[in-house]
């Protein structure tokens, strides 16, 4: 604070007036397309840089892990993560801020919107894995009560799985709102003395499942496959109504079980064509379920780091993935 | 309600109806026998009335898809966002460059010695250390991220901070505009205004950045001001005596005396950024804040504490440095002061040189501690052992189930049942005892917007988390505080645990406290209780200990016990810090209540948090419209008119 001469401040303020308008000159004049701007950290120093949108489920992780150790130590990429949920990961996926996302679920409003009209996002082909959305409930229950797995006698238990969130009804826990999810009108249609429980995040409902396996309590809640969750709390399936195609349009008057879905992954459209070695390797990346499962347990149970999860694998699979860089 | 002050009763009233107290519930219980039985005859309802509500549903799901689709065309965006979006990439980028090329060893060498320039060698040991910590922890590129995006931030804050401060400094029509604008944005839980950043800047830095900006600026606009207007007249009347201009006045007097609150408002400024630097990790911020966010998503809270350790440790060094910068502005200018920079800068240049010589940029991978697994452990262990089935006292999984049914639903059901004019009635009543007909009227509006918003019921349950948790925080924080107050020890014990929960990335907590607690609305109270006890305890005791020490003494020589001297000295006498401290605990309990929406907390966070992840702007905004209403009705309805009328002179 040594404003005391005025010469000095006058001083400051040609700086600052420099500054703007070297600032100005910097951006251009002209148009500046703000969707085609990367992230400020990529290509630090002349490296080439890759950025890859992970998801919150691990399972994504899995996929990124091994992704980015491929990429830094057979390709010498630097890789940048950054964690988003799918929607957004979509919009930033379309605007390049990320270069591609792994693991898609299936949002056909968003495929319409920027890979058919805006052609800003193109498929990076299948992920190998198949996931699939349901009602579960720990085995430990559905061995003493086997009729559990069909919603028809899910009213029978509710009491069993009332707490104090469900208000006098059993409670199904859903995960977090970023996930696909029919199920407030699934219980809704299907006439069931259940309430809906949002855990808010996968994090809160993996660590509720995990205390409530801990005491062998009764539980339903909304999961998906491939998850590395059951090999830790084995879980049993409640049958819904099958799944028919366009059975799910209406997503007020759904009555029937989730799809089956490969999984897909997408690039940003411009990192495909000039993305060279990189883009052509997340293109073929392509696994199993046992491989991505196996990646996910080594993160979220052993509490390895994703890096270190990934290089065990990687160093046990080269026949897999020796085929992704030819 | 505007009409309540045209019917103030002027006429001379007996006794007991002098009391300004009473007069203000009999005129507004007045206001209530006549407005009531008309609302109730129109809109019989017990919630809010859906005559009264607006639906913005559709109008702002057009707004959003029509900026999906210009985003990349519009002139507006093109020519006026795309501009901002870019300097704040192109800063972003730049500062991190340059730090990257200092290299770890540069780095840690220009902070080390800056601090030692400013607050002495001391705190110059401790920033070197810090810094070392980060790298030791694993964290140095994620840090170096996480600094060049504050780094921009802070200076755009200040500047523009500086810039509204200096209009309602100078002017007093500015003033009187900006002051509750920057009221309110103070009491903002950042959460609530992500999704309209994003929805235009699209995830990533600069929304990351100008999301900050606006949650870190107020606190220097407002410094600022005070700072303008508080310089000593006698001061300004000598310089205009000489003939100085208006421009000169400004620069060689009024700034240089407001230098104090210019650099406590930096100081702020700093800290707020900070502690959004997770917040906005959910919208790309990266760095730091997203390993934390990472880590959360595989339940890891070691790795989650391992990124939330080097965001204290800066914080607290930051802290600290701008701190003893403001405390040494007073002191005599150092002889040869200018060569010392000198030295500062060659010194810091020459390490980052022979850093960059000895090929040794880059953190050595070698040099990490791995803390996340110990910490792991021990959070395994507790939720092991605490969890359920602890003898006589039952684990916390019974304690949450006890305290959801037995204090949040009833409160909760207690809110909902009651017909929405009473809750109006309520919050007006509360307003006016405790401040101006003003504040009340503010808060009867705030509350009623939420109504016309359409989200009475989720606002309701979100209100009875939040008090439920400002009781809890107001017991405990109110005996620690007292304790604190008494002895010199435990006060010492307490600080630095204070520092760190105060500076700890909310984050963090909601892991921890999901595994004590389980999914739903008590986790979300119990983590509001944890971040906001170390604010409640603080002022509680600083307002303690600075009772005039006369007054005790005066006490005690008339033999009052411990518990005496406590209850009708130091209480009554500390009354206006104990108010504060409440206000604080309000505002805090409220942020983290609405984070609760990730651990099951349901209501209005639930719906942020939904609005973010689907991209939904119908759902997300009004639920953020709805949490400021009620951030607004709840600071109105617990701040004193002492402390407003103080800022007002």
């Amino acid at each position: 604070m040594r404003l005391r001469k005025p010469v000095r401040g006058r001083f400051r303020t040609t700086a600052v007036v420099a500054g703007v308008s070297s600032l100005a000159l910097l951006t251009g004049c002209g148009a500046a397309d703000m969707t085609k701007q990367a992230s400020p950290f990529a290509n630090a120093q002349g490296a080439k840089s890759v950025t890859l949108s992970v998801q919150s489920w691990v399972g994504a992780q899995a996929n990124v892990a091994v992704a980015q150790y491929l990429l830094e130590h057979e390709l010498g990429y630097r890789v940048d993560t950054v964690q988003i949920d799918e929607v957004p990961a979509w919009d930033a996926l379309s605007q390049g801020r990320v270069d591609a996302l792994m693991e898609d679920w299936g949002h056909p409003e968003e495929e319409q919107r920027y890979v058919k009209d805006k052609k800003t996002i193109v498929p990076g082909g299948d992920l190998g894995v198949t996931g699939h959305i349901g009602w579960y409930v720990p085995t430990y229950f559905a061995k003493q009560h086997p009729d559990v797995t069909d919603w028809k006698n899910l009213d029978k238990y509710a009491d069993a799985m009332r707490t104090a969130e469900s208000g006098g009804k059993g409670q199904l826990m859903d995960g977090s709102p970023s996930y696909v999810t029919n199920d407030k009108a699934l219980v809704k249609n299907l006439d069931l003395d259940y309430q809906v429980v949002f855990a808010g995040s996968e994090a809160a409902q993996i660590t509720q499942i995990k205390q409530f396996a801990k005491e062998k309590k009764p539980f339903l809640t909304y999961w998906y496959s491939p998850q590395w969750l059951f090999k830790k709390v084995p879980m049993t399936e409640v049958k819904l109504p099958a799944y028919k195609e366009g059975c799910d349009a209406d997503p007020e008057k759904v009555a029937c079980a989730y799809p089956h879905t490969p999984l897909q992954k997408y690039l940003n459209a411009d990192f495909a064509k000039t993305g060279g070695e990189a883009a052509a390797l997340l293109k073929k990346f392509k696994w199993t379920t046992e491989d991505q499962n196996e990646v996910s347990l080594m993160i979220a149970e052993q509490k390895l780091s994703p890096e270190e999860a990934a290089k065990k694998w990687v160093d046990s699979h080269e026949s897999t993935w020796k085929a992704w860089l030819s | 309600m505007a009409t309540v002050t045209a019917a103030a009763p002027r006429a001379a009233l007996p006794g007991i109806l002098k009391q300004p107290v009473v007069r203000k519930l009999l005129l507004l219980a007045l206001v209530a026998a006549i407005l009531v039985p008309l609302a109730n005859a129109r809109w019989a309802s017990g919630t809010w009335p859906a005559a009264l509500t607006v639906d913005f549903s559709d109008q702002l799901t057009k707004a959003s898809v029509w900026i999906i689709d210009n985003r990349d065309s519009h002139p507006l965006f093109v020519y006026f966002f795309g501009h901002i979006s870019n300097a704040v990439v192109i800063c972003v980028r730049a500062v991190y460059l340059v730090l990257l090329a200092a290299g770890w060893a540069g780095v840690t060498a220009a902070a080390a010695l800056t601090a030692w320039r400013v607050a002495g060698w001391r705190l110059a040991a401790g920033t070197g250390a810090a810094f070392l910590a980060c790298g030791f922890l694993g964290m140095w590129i994620p840090t170096m991220q996480t600094l060049a995006l504050m780094v921009v931030a802070v200076l755009a804050s200040v500047v523009v901070g500086a810039l509204l401060g200096l209009a309602a400094g100078l002017s007093d029509r500015m003033d009187r505009i900006l002051r509750p604008v920057l009221d309110t944005m103070q009491v903002l839980p950042a959460y609530a205004y992500l999704l309209p950043v994003v929805l235009v800047f699209g995830m990533g830095v600069p929304a990351a950045v100008l999301a900050t900006v606006v949650y870190a600026a107020p606190p220097m606009a407002r410094l600022t001001a005070l700072g303008l207007r508080g310089a000593d007249k006698e001061v300004l009347e000598a310089v205009e005596s000489l003939g100085a201009t208006a421009r000169q006045r400004l620069l060689t007097a009024r700034i240089p005396l407001a230098s104090k609150e210019l650099l406590l408002g930096l100081n702020q400024t700093i800290m707020m950024a900070l502690s959004m630097a997770v917040i906005a990790s959910v919208i790309g911020a990266g760095g730091l804040g997203d390993r934390v966010y990472q880590a959360l998503g595989s339940v890891d809270v070691g790795a989650a504490l391992a990124a939330g350790i080097p965001i204290v440790l800066l914080a607290v060094v930051l802290d600290r440095v701008t701190g003893a910068a403001g405390e040494g502005l007073g002191a005599e200018p150092q002889p040869n002061g200018r060569t010392r920079w000198l030295f500062t800068l060659v010194a810091a240049v020459a390490v980052a040189v022979a850093g960059r010589l000895m090929g040794r940029l880059d953190w050595p991978d070698a040099w990490t501690l791995n803390i996340a697994e110990p910490v792991n452990r021990a959070v395994d262990w507790m939720t092991d052992h605490l969890y359920s089935g602890v003898p006589v006292v039952g684990g916390t999984a019974d304690w949450a189930a006890h305290f959801t049914t037995w204090v949040l639903d009833p409160v909760r059901d207690t809110l909902q049942w009651l017909p929405w004019w009473s809750v109006l009635l309520i919050v007006a009543a509360l307003a006016w005892l405790i401040g101006t007909w003003r504040t009340a009227l503010t808060a009867v509006l705030a509350m009623a917007a939420i109504g016309v918003l359409g989200v009475w019921t989720p606002s309701l349950d979100t209100l009875s988390q939040v008090l439920a948790a400002v009781a809890v925080t107001l017991v405990l924080g109110f005996a620690t505080g007292i304790a604190a107050a008494r002895s010199d020890r435990v006060e010492r014990l307490l600080r630095p645990v204070l520092d760190v929960f105060q500076t700890m990335p909310q984050f963090v907590y909601l892991i921890p406290v999901v595994a004590l607690f389980g999914v739903g609305r008590a986790p979300a109270v119990a983590a509001a209780v944890v971040y906001a006890l170390p604010a409640v305890v603080r002022i509680t005791t600083q307002g303690l200990r600075q009772v005039d020490p006369a007054a005790l003494e005066s006490a005690r020589s008339l033999g009052a016990t411990p518990a005496q001297q406590l209850r009708q000295v130091q209480l009554p006498l500390a009354r206006p810090a104990l108010l504060l401290a409440v206000n604080q605990g309000v505002v805090l309990v409220l942020a983290v209540v609405i984070i609760g929406g990730l651990v099951g907390g349901g209501a209005l966070g639930y719906e942020v948090v939904a609005g973010l992840a689907q991209g939904d702007l119908a759902t997300g905004l009004v639920a953020g419209a709805a949490i400021v209403c009620l951030g607004l009705m709840l600071d109105r309805v617990t701040q004193p008119t002492e402390r407003r009328a103080k800022k007002g002179a």
